[in-house]
């Protein structure tokens, strides 16, 4: 049984880290900090994203691809060759852990567009990436793109996080930044592709909550050429983002201000210049705004965001220590990797905290 | 009685802590939930990040957290009292109805929502700092009492008493509270309404460290139901 199937009418537990400096340090921290959670999820599902993981090629599109069989593996790497100059691939290595079962053939690619391919297509390098993968996760049985970005990578499968970390090696890759997610799902009977991390290139989301405009919004994003395939939220909200940030432009706060938008009677009350801007969001952007509770993290090339939804139906908790900055469901989960922390505080609803890179423009 | 609650789940957490006799210390206190859910008579004092829901249902037992606390804390309580040092979660005191919390430094969204009262029992909650949006809401009875200290704007986030209909909500400001719902009677507190929280300052100042006299000489606000029945068609046209 897959994602898309069935849908059982949510619970789950987010952490991240980031070092602004860009020093890189091990999955170790990440998963300690999502294995005070364990209770917060229920064995069916979990992952993480890290970035800057892979600076050997770092100017590749590093794909990590799920293949049911070897026959849709065989059916992806034409379709892969047809498209792209695949620079390196191997299995990604994993270990055996007894309570991960079921796993498919876990690949991954290092590839770059064919310059002809990509100049027939007259699209810009990126967009003839994210086309790519939707055709291979539509059009391609038993394959499933679940990463797809440069020099960061998506770890993901179904069981609790701790044992996800392990399985994949986590400890043995080094980047500045790190999500986790440990997946408690309410509406889908969880399988390796519908864990969290969602990502498509550099973006990628972990999430706590239940998005309840959830149809509004895939609706709306499919309008835009996006396929919605596994009947969860978080795979909308990935796109949402995808959209607004790297198709309309719009930098990380306004993303934050659409798709957590205040309410009226908050805009009314702002400042004429706030309320200008907040007014425009919010009527170009109608459709994109998502109601019902959520904690977010949205991790991308360079940085990392946080958000909860308006009304704060979920918790999250941020903490700083000289250039770390950790962001989690609980301060627990905080606490167990940085018992001193020199700020900890609770974002209020809406207001997104944006991290990047020292020196990274906004 | 000393637990380290390191490597210890919750289930184990609380069944050491109900086993122990006298006073309880817990240390290395990592996110586990439900410490002391429903206790009567004992003192448990933590060190470290206790989880969610602790001291929910407490029925008399003191509980002391030398740090932050999580979410919903004292959810449903009915006696006793929890002394916070550091900060605590969202929906602290969630539908409390009897009992004291008190928190030195800031609260989460949706404190005190559904309190309630009856008799002789008055839920209180006192906060040192400042809390989120929603303080309040649908309140029934009980005392919310938010401090500001060391805010320099006003200390509560938006839509407080959001629906209250008993109750009374203190805010210690010195700005001016705009924006309230229709619900709310908000006024500056006369000599009358301090009385009522005097004893609780005392208690909060003593617990802290505090000077409960200066504390009281500030401007507060105080937040009653506007008892002219201002539900009248807020759902249905009655």
């Amino acid at each position: 049984m897959k994602e898309g199937q069935i849908r059982i009418p949510s619970g789950c537990a987010i952490s991240g880290l980031i070092d602004k400096s860009g020093k890189r340090m091990s999955g170790e921290a990440v998963l300690r900090s999502i294995s005070v959670m364990h209770d917060r999820s229920n064995g069916l599902g979990g992952g993480f994203a890290a970035y800057g993981i892979y600076p050997e090629y770092k100017d590749f599109y590093a794909l990590h691809i799920f293949y049911d069989n070897s026959a849709s593996k065989k059916s992806c790497e034409e379709f892969l060759e047809q498209h792209f100059d695949i620079i390196n691939l191997s299995k990604i290595p994993t270990r055996k852990i007894k309570v991960i079962t079921e796993e498919p053939l876990i690949w991954r690619y290092f590839v770059t567009p064919l310059p002809t391919k990509l100049g027939g297509s007259q699209l810009d390098e990126r967009e003839f990436v994210a086309k790519c993968v939707f055709r291979v996760n539509t059009r391609i049985d038993g394959a499933y793109i679940f990463s797809s970005g440069k020099n960061m990578g998506v770890f993901k499968a179904v069981g609790y996080p701790e044992d996800i970390g392990r399985f994949y090696r986590l400890e043995e890759y080094e980047g500045y930044c790190f999500t986790a997610h440990g997946r408690y799902p309410t509406n889908t009977p969880g399988w390796w592709g519908g864990a969290h991390p969602f990502a498509l290139l550099d973006y990628s989301v972990v999430h706590n909550g239940e998005i309840s405009s959830y149809d509004a919004n895939r609706r709306t994003i499919e309008m835009y050429g996006y396929k919605c395939t596994l009947q969860t939220d978080t795979e909308v909200i990935t796109y949402i983002v995808d959209y607004l940030h790297r198709k309309k432009g719009l930098t990380f706060s306004e993303t934050a201000a659409v798709i957590a938008a205040p309410f009226w009677q908050t805009i009314e009350r702002m400042t004429p210049e706030k309320r200008e801007t907040h007014e425009y969001l919010r009527n170009v952007f109608s459709a994109q705004l998502f109601t019902g509770p959520f904690s977010i993290l949205v991790g991308f090339e360079g940085g990392l965001m946080a958000l909860n939804d308006r009304l704060k139906l979920r918790s999250m908790v941020v903490g700083e220590k000289g250039d770390l900055v950790y962001i989690a469901s609980e301060e627990a989960a905080i606490r167990i990797i940085e018992p001193n922390l020199s700020r900890v505080w609770s974002p209020m609803g809406g207001e997104p905290v944006i991290v990047r890179l020292n020196g990274d423009e906004v | 009685m000393n637990i380290s609650a390191r490597n210890l789940n919750f289930k184990q957490l609380n069944e050491q802590i109900k086993a122990a006799t006298g006073d309880v210390f817990i240390d290395d206190c990592f996110g586990q939930r439900f410490i002391g859910n429903g206790f009567k008579g004992k003192t448990i004092t933590i060190y470290g990040t206790p989880g969610n829901a602790l001291g929910a249902y407490l029925d008399g037992a003191n509980i002391i957290v030398q740090g932050n606390a999580q979410d919903a804390v004292g959810d449903t309580m009915n006696d006793g009292r929890i002394v916070i040092h550091g900060n605590a979660g969202d929906a602290l005191g969630y539908a409390m109805r009897g009992g004291s919390i008190f928190v030195r430094g800031n609260a989460g969204y949706r404190t005190g929502i559904h309190m309630k009262q009856y008799k002789y029992k008055k839920p209180v909650i006192v906060v040192g700092g400042k809390v989120g949006s929603f303080l309040g809401e649908y309140l029934a009875g009980g005392l919310i009492v938010v401090l500001g200290m060391g805010i320099e704007v006003v200390p509560v986030g938006n839509f407080p008493g959001t629906g209250m209909h008993g109750g009374r909500i203190f805010i210690r400001t010195s700005k001016e509270l705009t924006g309230l719902p229709a619900q709310v009677i908000e006024e500056i507190a006369s000599d009358e309404d301090m009385s009522e929280i005097l004893p609780f300052l005392s208690e909060f100042a003593d617990l802290f460290g505090m000077n409960a006299e200066k504390l009281a000489k500030d401007q507060y606000y105080v937040l009653k139901p506007n008892t002219k029945n201002p539900y009248k068609q807020l759902y249905t046209a009655n």
